[in-house]
């Protein structure tokens, strides 16, 4: 049921920018960051959640940001907004280790084009507020996150799911830059360069106790006890690990190779 | 339902949040009243094993460990992201007494890629201490359990897959004490057997991933000691003396084989079945050790030499890397061990005398066949020629046909200054030869591959070719040589 012509960017983002092009003012400082649309679809989630059915899930269309924030663009957002400094360090809404390598001028220590990471929930949720946008939710990321190079749902594309496993099985990185893994929608870097929050990050409660979480989702753990080796139970084994990361957040936490982009409903 | 619950889980989430840095550690007041003063634990990594305890009242023991992931080596070219408990595998050596009260810190380094956890089967309670232990990257956890049950615990990541974090090396051992302590021994060490399933066969060098068909399939490429191939072996391997009484402690991190925990050259004097606390089993060859389980074992050393630590399940011991090495030094002991006191021809059970007599002349034939010039060049010739056979498949398309080799990119064989005798040739097929050279006054920088896929008279035939050929004079050489060289070699 996609709609598969509509891979084009936003074009609320365009039409801003070239209304401001043609006016030759600058409502907004910042040139938006584009867009891409992806399609209404259905998928079944790995983790079904409270749902009692089982049953696939529908994802309206939204626009995601076409790469995860960068550092240059985090910068500008925090020149508006200074509250969401340095001085943010250690407070309730962004534990100690906020912008970690930040200088108090706000040098980031790292490429302007690199992903910001070391950013709470909360911050990343005041970001997407001041670009008129949202996180997006888990079940949108994972929709969108299906898709390899060539096709919508990847999953059972020969390597793929390896390799974003074999990503996940490596310990960060520094100082790479966005703009290398390009999906089918178009959409940067949802594989093999960082985490992201969510807008839900939580919602789905892993204890960390991955085996007595079987209690409240029981297919998701007894079902991984019962996975066949394939290009099926690689993918699996990769969003285990994302719902694994996302349980083990709270709102203040930041984490090294943990980064955002931001949505928008259509 | 749905909203109640997840108004619950805001109201949840908004507490921790303002509790965020929350420290919930036990006081002096809330510790049952026989637990007495605190300590820091002295942790160990494998094969060491920390002293034992000789206090006799129960504590509140802290402990600190720390997650790592990080690139080391399993085997000899062959590096594996680990995934540590400590920045090894296995991860430290936990030590405490029955009724101690343990205050863990479990901290997930920076560049951690993976939430981590820890789930300690010393622990009475769910998750064995999963669940609160639960720590994302550059975060920490803490908290507190009091242990109840003496024994040999193994610990282990229980985060989602539990599979791959155990896989990548997530485990270790706790021994908690029973309060009337262990028999005194004289040496204690720490033996953890595991799997690790890696994309590329057995030996392929390189950085190897993960490979989640193999784990599955329970069809490892390496089951090692102590974390990799060799870690318990050579210089590393564990020591002791004559007449001194050795335990091991032994782990088996799995995640899916069961060990046939065997030391060739020894017999287990006391076995503490699947790590409890009593020797229920005396005078023992192999003992099982299930993966998630542990065993305890000791043993007087009566005899000087190398006792080899094996998985006896027997291909895993020489085809992936399940062995290590016990050094026993001091005097021969010729009662218990005699060494070899005989070494002759064996003709049944029914030999007679005249059977002997025969025997013993025919070797004496052999001998002076041996020494017969004539014979001795028949056996020259044939190695010669199997020597040729040698050379042509696998060192002329280098050295070329009449080891003239190619002036500047492979050194001449023939006529050459290089070549010294034929254990120096020897050394080079077996090890190969990298690096700037001089050959008969021309200079050459390139490298030649190891070339220890031929066997021992492979080798002594090839370089007996070499050493006797296109104007070249020199010995032959023996498959006894090679082997020798193999072996200070490896």
């Amino acid at each position: 049921m996609r709609e598969l012509s509509e891979k084009k960017l936003s074009r609320g983002g365009w039409l801003g920018f070239l209304l401001a092009a043609l006016l030759g003012v600058s409502p907004n400082p910042v040139q938006p960051s584009p867009m891409v649309k992806i399609p209404s679809g259905t998928f079944t989630p790995l983790f079904k959640g409270t749902r009692s059915d089982g049953a696939a899930i529908t994802v309206k269309g939204f626009s995601l940001d076409q790469y995860p924030v960068t550092v240059s663009e985090y910068r500008e957002f925090i020149r508006i907004h200074p509250q969401w400094g340095v001085s943010r360090r250690g407070s309730i809404f962004a534990d100690a280790g906020y912008l970690s390598g930040w200088s108090d001028n706000l040098q980031p220590g790292a490429p302007e084009r690199s992903p910001v990471t070391n950013v709470s929930w909360f911050a990343a949720k005041a970001y997407c507020a001041a670009q008129g946008r949202r996180l997006p939710t888990a079940a949108e990321w994972e929709f969108a996150a299906l898709a390899s190079e060539t096709q919508p749902d990847g999953r059972s594309e020969e390597g793929y799911a390896a390799r974003i496993l074999a990503w996940y099985s490596k310990p960060t990185m520094s100082g790479a830059t966005v703009g290398s893994h390009r999906n089918y929608y178009g959409v940067y870097d949802l594989h093999g360069l960082i985490w992201e929050w969510v807008s839900d990050f939580n919602t789905e409660v892993m204890t960390g106790e991955s085996r007595s979480d079987g209690d409240i989702e029981s297919d998701m753990f007894c079902g991984a006890g019962a996975l066949q080796a394939s290009e099926k139970s690689r993918s699996d084994y990769a969003a285990f690990m994302r719902y694994a990361f996302r349980g083990s957040l709270q709102g203040s936490y930041t984490v090294k190779n943990l980064g955002f982009r931001c949505a928008q409903s259509q | 339902m749905k909203h109640k619950k997840s108004n619950l889980y805001r109201a949840g989430l908004i507490l921790s949040l303002l509790l965020s840095a929350q420290v919930y550690g036990l006081t002096e007041k809330e510790l049952p009243s026989d637990v007495k003063g605190s300590e820091v634990a002295v942790l160990t990594d494998a094969p060491l094993v920390p002293p034992p305890i000789t206090r006799k009242h129960s504590t509140k023991v802290v402990v600190k460990l720390e997650v790592r992931e990080l690139e080391a080596r399993l085997a000899d070219g062959v590096d594996y992201t680990f995934w540590t408990f400590g920045g090894k595998v296995p991860g430290k050596f936990i030590r405490v007494r029955e009724g101690d009260v343990v205050e863990f810190h479990l901290a997930n380094h920076q560049d951690s890629k993976m939430p981590h956890n820890i789930d300690l089967h010393a622990v009475t309670g769910p998750g064995g201490g999963a669940a609160s232990s639960f720590t994302a990257p550059g975060h920490s956890s803490q908290f507190s359990f009091q242990v109840l049950n003496p024994g040999l615990y193994v610990y282990h990541c229980a985060t989602a897959p539990v599979g791959m974090h155990i896989a990548n090396g997530m485990y270790g051992l706790i021994l908690v004490e029973p309060k009337e302590g262990l028999p005194p021994v004289d040496r204690e060490y720490y033996v953890m057997q595991s799997e690790f399933y890696t994309k590329g066969k057995y030996g392929e060098e390189g950085l190897q991933g993960f490979d989640l068909d193999k784990a599955v399939a329970e069809q490892p490429t390496y089951v090692v000691f102590n974390g990799a191939v060799g870690a318990l072996a050579g210089e590393q391997a564990i020591k002791a003396k004559v007449g001194e009484r050795v335990r091991l402690y032994v782990g088996n991190g799995g995640p899916n084989l069961v060990s046939s925990f065997h030391v060739i050259g020894e017999i287990f004097d006391n076995v503490y079945l699947e790590g409890g606390t009593k020797a229920a089993q005396q005078n023992v060859q192999t003992t099982l050790v299930p993966a998630g389980g542990s065993t305890i074992v000791d043993f007087k050393v009566e005899a000087p030499g190398t006792l080899v630590v094996v998985d006896h399940s027997i291909f895993r011991a020489f085809n992936k890397g399940a062995l290590g090495m016990i050094k026993i030094d001091g005097p021969e002991n010729k009662v218990v061990y005699s060494g070899k006191e005989v070494d002759e021809s064996y003709l049944g059970e029914v030999s007679s005398d005249s059977s002997k007599k025969i025997a013993g002349l025919k070797s004496e034939l052999k001998e002076a066949m041996a020494a017969d010039p004539k014979v001795q060049k028949i056996s020259l010739d044939i190695a010669m020629e199997r020597g040729k056979r040698v050379y042509n498949a696998n060192c002329s398309m280098c050295h070329q046909g009449e080891g003239q080799g190619l002036a500047g990119v492979f050194p001449p064989l023939a006529k050459t200054d290089y070549l010294k005798d034929s254990k120096q040739a020897i050394a080079i097929v077996l090890n190969g030869l990298a690096g700037k050279i001089s050959v008969n006054g021309q200079s050459y920088d390139g490298v030649m591959p190891p070339q220890a896929h031929l066997n021992d008279e492979q080798v002594a035939d090839v370089v007996t070719y070499i050493m006797n050929s296109w104007g070249n004079k020199g010995a032959a050489a023996t498959a006894a040589q090679v082997k020798s060289a193999r072996d200070m070699g490896h």
